[in-house]
């Protein structure tokens, strides 16, 4: 049975071939190849997981169960940006629970969704290692550290004013 | 870079040699030779420092030393973490070793004006300790420093990582060029590990030189090498630390390991939320293949090894050795019973020696300085130095290095610098989701894999979380529980199910409807988990609970039968009140509350806080503008 493709995804999926064919001959690549496309799509939606079994020659029922079991993988689209609070035990210890609730108050989102403008993402990450500086908040790779509830709306709205800038300038 | 390949054992010394005339001030101090830099200016690239900006400083400094024709008289690397994350960035100056802590961009003027043209130090970036108040100017006088030991992060703040010369002028490699030289035998080099003691740092604390003798003893052809960078348990930081800061004695390692046990082909497993480390890794593998480290025919012998990268994909139970073993095959991270253990059937069913980061990392300094030296530090039970991340409430956080055997004691008011703002200790949580909680009382305990053991914790990879008084005991076993339980794999039955009943049982506790039965239901469940899980995860996940039943018994009890919080962390258990003393009457908090809870008369202090009306919403507690709301 074929995957119909439609014109709007043929540059993505052709950047998928790529991906496929480089790691497609090498034994136990499922994983790297799922990385990187999630890099190109943004995530993992069914009919590009049912072409990489294809492709690769994998049931999709193996497939789909990576895809599931590690967090790292997406079957939702995302926000612009992902907000990760870190959970690890010394952000914890140091109100990281604080921080979560007070993201989540803000953008009016909980952890795994994405607000309605697809801007943000809202996940509650494994410790990132930067224990030094607890309470941590990643949005994409930019770092905040030692947060205070009352520092999350002017950090998420300067997202939002750039957001906007960049709508306009388009 | 220019990167020759090195043919021979005499062509890594000559290698050795160069480097060494490069680096050689970092090292004695001494004055360097005619033709190379007067300074050399190290700035932390860890992750901690990264995260605080030290990559825009490093730039800036660069640039403004091109600005100012300083090249031939300054010099500026990256280096590895120093472990002092608190202070950082961090920088240190050289040949001068003076150690700079928060450097800003702003900083990088009088740094240069005062430290490099006139030779006067920046007064205002120095160290000064909170406990004795002097300033301490270079990296040998800190407090911090002074009760370490640095063994496996003898490198890190020392050399750049991303340049292999300035390890090979650590002597580095030197472990594998003298075993190829002098032809020592796979069972000489395993037998000098047996001597030595090493135990695996990942948790277990099996000997390493044991492993790698079954690996060798399971004939078959492939074998693998396997390093776990699977670094899982939150608060520890140790693993990723040593891949961004030295990650060619990883490398090392691992061939002396494919030397030992006969496998050509290495994995170096590693999460992918540590991009740096992953980065440094990349750097390091194509440096070494380069130089003809890695591949074929190394150094001119009959040798042939190769180390690739897997990544990890966020799967806490991936560090667990089978689960591991079958993420590096691409599938789900599931574990399997053991026997057989990866040494007899492991990646694609071949014999498989897998070692943590850590342990791979003592390795070559074991090799170069031999077996008595390594077991000389220690105690009876656990040789060697052990990795600390120390995190929480305590003053110094960061990584440090000491002998097995440091006290607690000393490990948190003297390296760690005491409690944060003079707070007073309740615990120490050791070992991750798998350890457990040191009360005060246990503070002089001596640590060493069996010592923790003894009381209910484990050394696992080296996390110690510090608690004060205002940390929740139930709500931390919750908080752990809650961690194993979302990460559990699924594939057993009392792991899945039965961390979710002790999670809804610990929940029901600090929501104030607990019971005193639900204490014996809650150790009975921990023993029938620990006895009937599958792997690592579910057979110490219930630890956090019965080791907090049995040191803070008393905190379990005033949540149930006094339905209170002593740390005032459970929110149900909690009820907001109003100072009398502080209380202005200016009625802000009656108009904020959702529920019309508050009442009294404006101008006529104080307020009042209807108890069966409030939500504990907490609305009323910021808007106060003399902060006299507050929970108890």
């Amino acid at each position: 049975m074929g995957i119909r493709i439609e014109k709007t995804e043929a540059e993505n999926f052709h950047k998928l071939d790529q991906i496929i064919n480089r790691y497609k001959a090498q034994e136990g690549m499922l994983i790297r190849i799922l990385q990187k496309s999630q890099e190109v799509f943004g995530y993992l939606p069914p009919k590009v997981q049912a072409y990489i079994s294809q492709e690769v020659g994998i049931p999709i029922s193996t497939v789909n169960g990576v895809v599931s079991f590690y967090s790292l993988f997406s079957q939702e689209p995302r926000g612009k940006y992902t907000i990760r609070v870190c959970m690890g035990t010394a952000c914890y210890v140091k109100g990281a629970q604080e921080i979560l609730d007070a993201v989540k108050e803000e953008i009016q989102i909980g952890v795994g969704e994405t607000s309605m403008d697809k801007l943000f993402t809202l996940n509650a990450s494994r410790c990132i290692g930067a224990c030094g500086l607890a309470p941590v908040m990643t949005i994409n790779d930019d770092v905040y550290e030692r947060l205070s509830p009352a520092d999350i709306p002017s950090i998420l709205y300067g997202y939002i004013k750039t957001h906007k800038k960049a709508k306009v300038t388009h | 870079m220019n990167l020759t390949p090195i043919k021979s054992i005499d062509e890594l010394k000559k290698a050795q040699q160069e480097a060494q005339g490069h680096i050689k001030m970092r090292l004695t101090g001494e004055k360097p030779r005619q033709g190379f830099p007067k300074y050399h200016i190290l700035i932390c690239a860890g992750t901690g420092c990264t995260s605080s900006k030290s990559d825009l400083i490093r730039r800036k400094l660069e640039k403004e030393i091109k600005k100012r024709l300083l090249q031939d008289k300054v010099k500026v690397f990256k280096t590895g973490c120093f472990g002092f994350c608190k202070l950082g960035p961090i920088m240190v100056v050289y040949p001068d070793r003076t150690f700079y802590t928060k450097v800003e961009p702003g900083d990088i003027d009088e740094i240069l004006d005062n430290h490099i043209e006139k030779g006067q130090r920046v007064e205002k970036l120095l160290y000064k300790s909170p406990t004795t108040n002097s300033i301490q100017k270079t990296i040998d006088e800190i407090d911090f420093f002074t009760h370490q030991m640095r063994i496996a992060l003898k490198n890190c703040g020392l050399i750049n990582p991303e340049d292999i010369r300035e390890y090979i002028a650590m002597e580095g490699y030197m472990a594998l060029a003298n075993i190829l030289e002098n032809k020592t035998s796979a069972r000489d080099v395993i037998e000098e590990l047996k001597k030595s003691g090493l135990r695996g740092r990942g948790g277990g604390g099996f000997l390493t030189g044991q492993k790698w003798e079954f690996g060798l003893m399971n004939d078959s052809d492939p074998k693998y090498v396997l390093c776990n960078a699977d670094e899982g348990d939150p608060g520890a930081f140790m693993d990723r630390s040593i891949l961004e800061g030295d990650p060619h004695c990883i490398i090392e390692a691992m061939i002396i390991a494919g030397y030992c046990i006969g496998a050509n082909q290495g994995y170096i497993y590693v999460r992918a939320e540590y991009p740096i480390a992953v980065e440094r890794l990349e750097i390091a593998i194509d440096q070494a293949k380069k130089l003809g480290l890695l591949g074929r025919k190394i150094l001119g012998s009959s040798l042939d090894f190769d180390v690739d990268i897997r990544l990890g994909a966020g799967a806490f139970v991936c560090g667990e050795e089978t689960a591991l073993i079958q993420s590096v095959m691409g599938l789900r991270g599931e574990p399997r019973p053991r026997p057989p253990f990866p040494a007899e059937a492991g990646l694609w069913e071949k014999p498989t020696v897998n070692n943590n980061v850590e342990t791979f990392a003592n390795i070559p300094i074991i090799l170069r300085n031999g077996a008595e030296w390594y077991a000389s530090i220690g105690t009876d039970d656990s040789k060697g130095t052990k990795v600390f991340a120390l995190a929480g409430q305590i003053n110094n956080t960061g990584l440090i290095e000491t002998p097995m055997g440091t006290s607690l004691r000393t490990i948190i008011y003297e390296v760690g610098g005491g409690i944060h703002d003079h707070k007073k200790f309740k615990a120490v949580q050791t070992g991750g989701p798998s350890g457990g909680c040191i009360p005060a009382a246990l503070l002089d305990t001596e640590i060493d894999f069996k010592s923790l053991t003894d009381i209910g914790s484990m050394m696992g990879s080296g996390g110690m979380i510090v608690m004060d008084e205002t940390d929740c005991m139930i709500d931390i076993a919750r908080f752990y529980l809650e961690f194993a339980q979302d990460e559990s794999c699924g594939k057993c039955v009392p792991c899945r199910v039965g961390t979710k009943r002790l999670l809804e049982i610990l929940n029901k506790i600090t929501d104030g409807k607990g019971e005193m039965e639900d204490l014996e239901i809650l150790e009975n469940l921990c023993y029938d988990i620990k006895d009937s899980s599958l792997c690592g995860l579910g057979q110490t996940a219930p630890n956090p609970v019965l080791n907090t039943l049995q040191y803070f018994q008393d905190e379990y009890i005033a949540h149930i039968k006094e339905k209170r919080c002593p740390a005032g962390v459970c929110n149900n258990l909690l009820s907001v009140v109003i100072s009398d003393e502080k209380c202005v009457a200016c009625g802000i908090c009656a108009r904020v509350c959702p529920v019309n809870a508050i009442t009294g008369e404006n101008k006529k202090p104080p307020f009042y806080i209807h108890q069966d009306v409030c939500i504990k919403c907490g609305t009323c507690i910021p808007k106060c503008p003399v902060d006299a709301i507050y929970k108890r």
